[in-house]
């Protein structure tokens, strides 16, 4: 799962996720460039800068910390994905007998 | 491992000190690797296919263990070892699967040794549950116990087992290959949707055969299988399946995923296909491939009925809640006296397939003192007890109450199939769970469910359609609309003798509106079924028309 280096250019700022090596579990990396359990409170990047910001966040891999990063849009407030999915991995399943 | 060793009559294949001594070299070898990872030394792109040839898969939230249960069985030991598992190094759950297996959905990295060597401790493992290799072979849950079996699937099942594990010239196919085996005339294994489906048989003298389908598939392109040929003698069982797989290996699309699968080449080339299989086993060296009636006897050994007792039959308590549960979970057993029982994982609003730890270790004990130590799993997600006196029926039934594990809706409405979904497949395009939890609250009445009757929902969060919504009476698939789930309908499908694939009935419902077009197709339903129709044989005698107006008629 190491990152694909494709992606369209952003249109909305991003921030980055990943997966944990030791546990697997969901981090995120704003322009803090540090990856945190929590995406509430990190800076995103503007889409002008997303391409640096995936450059920081694929350190994270190379140093094996972390698998599988990508870029998320977001709305700067909280931030929040603009996506469904990736607010499900923010929040954990939604399934009440295994909440995160 | 005394403790752990199974008891005598628990039907399940023994390990014999080869396997184990193999078993414990995989561990050595996979937490080595696991270090290396760790230590920075391998990398993600090295070290991916080492994790899944352990059935190590990284998913949304964390990484997925799935442990194979070969064929579906266990023992009391192995249960209550999954329950142990899944309290020490998960959230205290397990999730069964329609493959028979069960997936721990919070593993760490960095346990995953430990768990693969408790695993070991129960003649356990999850090699081969990931891959383009032949993975875990399912069979009837009901195997050596249901009155109308004519072969006992689990010996060739067995056979089947030890013949592709680590076979050298199948680790890489052009695609995973999945092998369902019944051995009665009702198939209960969906065997007509797997890459082969093979239905055991008797002929005239009694003697053994196969009947083989192949080219069956659900995902992207869903096709019922061809039959290849009605009879394989028993002897010849391994060389024409050898032969299958060398047609496969040879011919199928290893440059295109979407078209890799043996169901491709075998709807491309048709009857081709099955004469090419013809070639290749008749140009086989076949002594070599030769099933001895000895190694048959040998391992049919292992699944010699427990010591039954002499019983009569017996009529069941008058108790009105126990004979709900029993009309839907209770089932004949060939033996005079005795009954199999599913256990159902779908209590409502629960997640369907999974288990607490608890539960785990309740089943374990319930099997114990009642059905000589064996447990089975189903492709639709629920246990089986196989072997149960008919006079325990009441006691068992207690038992499973009092773990939460008697909800008498077996082969009814909320008795759904959903795969993980989004709320843990990273594949996924939608969530599934929480539909089937809707759905199951929405019906929770249980006389409604008994005036319903049988029907089968089963949902999945992709194309991939894991949760074998294509062959559901009512199929539901989420998909990804701009961001936003929706959810398609198909109806009239069927995954037994009859297999059929569910009809698209029109554009997909919202998240929330998706609940209440199922009730307006059971309204339809009720509104138009002849007495002692199921929802299934309505649809089929009236079409799709009246589900369709009903669902997209103008307000
Ligand atoms: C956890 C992550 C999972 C992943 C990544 C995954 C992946 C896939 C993929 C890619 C396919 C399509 C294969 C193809 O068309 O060639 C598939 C099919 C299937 N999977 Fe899964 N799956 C997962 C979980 C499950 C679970 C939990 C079950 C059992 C409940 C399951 C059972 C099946 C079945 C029955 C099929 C359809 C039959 C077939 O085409 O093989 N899968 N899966
Ligand atoms: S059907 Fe899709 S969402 Fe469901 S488990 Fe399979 S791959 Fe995941």
């Amino acid at each position: 799962m190491s990152t694909k280096a494709k992606a369209r250019p952003a249109t909305a700022p991003v921030v980055f996720t990943a997966n944990r090596l030791r546990d697997g579990r969901v981090v995120w990396f704003g322009a803090e460039g540090t990856w945190r359990d929590r995406i509430d409170g990190t800076t995103p990047f503007a889409p002008a800068a997303a391409e640096e910001g995936l450059a920081l966040a694929q350190q994270g891999e190379r140093d094996q910390q972390v698998v599988g990063v990508y870029a998320v849009e977001v709305d700067p407030a909280g931030p929040t994905p603009l996506k469904f999915r990736e607010r499900l991995r923010v929040q954990g399943p939604s399934v009440a007998a295994e909440a995160a | 491992m005394n403790a752990l060793t199974p008891p005598q009559y628990a039907r399940t294949y023994r390990y014999d000190e080869i396997d184990r001594e193999f078993l414990q070299e995989r561990i050595a070898e996979f937490r080595g690797q696991v270090e290396r990872r760790l230590a920075g030394e391998l990398t993600e792109d090295e070290f991916k296919p080492l994790r899944l040839m352990n059935g190590l898969y990284l998913q949304l939230h964390a990484y997925m263990l799935r442990v194979a249960i070969p064929y579906g069985l266990l023992n009391s030991a192995q249960l209550r070892q999954l329950g142990k598992i899944a309290r020490r190094w998960d959230r205290g759950f397990g999730h069964f699967t329609t493959r028979q297996n069960i997936q721990f959905n919070w593993t760490k990295l960095e346990d995953v040794p430990a768990m693969l060597e408790a695993l070991a401790e129960v003649d356990m493992h999850a090699i081969q549950t990931s891959g383009n290799c032949i993975r875990n072979t399912t069979t009837d849950e009901y195997a050596g116990a249901s009155p109308d079996e004519v072969v006992d699937p689990r010996v060739y099942a067995e056979i089947l087992r030890q013949w592709s594990t680590l076979h050298p010239e199948f680790t890489w196919l052009p695609r995973k290959f999945k092998i369902a085996i019944t051995g009665a005339p009702h198939d209960r294994v969906a065997a007509q949707v797997h890459d082969v489906g093979v239905l055991a048989k008797r002929n005239e003298r009694g003697e053994v055969g196969f009947e083989v389908h192949a080219g069956g598939g659900l995902g992207r392109t869903p096709i019922i299988a061809r039959k290849l040929r009605d009879w394989v003698p028993e002897a010849e069982f391994l060389a024409y399946m050898e032969a299958v797989l060398r047609v496969y290996n040879a011919l199928g699309q290893r440059d295109n995923i979407y078209k890799a699968r043996i169901k491709i080449l075998v709807r491309d080339l048709g009857d081709e296909f099955t004469q090419m299989v013809e070639r290749e086993y008749e140009r086989m060296p076949r002594d070599k491939y030769r099933l001895d009636p000895e190694i048959v006897a040998a391992i049919a050994a292992h699944f010699a009925p427990p010591p039954f007792a002499a019983l009569d039959d017996q009529p069941l308590p008058e108790d009105p809640e126990f004979r709900q549960w029993a009309e839907a979970s209770v089932r004949a057993h060939k033996k005079p006296g005795y009954a199999s029982v599913t256990i159902s994982l779908k209590p409502i609003g629960g997640i369907p397939g999974d288990a607490s730890a608890e539960q785990m270790e309740a089943v374990a004990d319930l099997a114990e003192r009642h059905s000589f130590g064996e447990i089975r799993v189903t492709h639709v997600q629920n246990l089986v007890l196989p072997h149960v006196r008919q006079e325990d029926l009441h006691a068992l039934w207690q038992g499973l109450r009092a773990a939460g594990l008697a909800t008498p809706n077996i082969g009814l409405i909320s008795d759904i199939i959903a795969c993980p979904g989004m709320d843990y497949c990273a594949l996924a395009t939608a969530r599934s769970i929480p539909i089937a939890q809707r759905i199951s609250e929405r019906f929770a009445s249980l006389d409604r469910q008994h005036d319903i009757g049988e029907c089968f929902i089963n949902i999945s969060g992709c194309i991939n359609a894991c949760g074998h919504h294509h062959v559901a009476h009512i199929g539901i698939l989420g998909v990804d609309k701009r961001g936003e789930e929706v959810y398609q309908i198909t109806l009239g499908g069927s995954a037994t003798n009859d297999a059929a694939i569910g009809e698209l009935i029109g554009p997909a419902f919202s998240y929330d509106a998706v609940v209440d077009a199922v009730e307006t197709l059971i309204t339809t339903y009720i509104a138009h079924r002849a007495a002692g129709e199921r929802f299934i044989d309505t649809y089929r005698r009236i079409g799709v028309m009246p589900f369709k107006d009903a669902l997209y008629a103008p307000a």
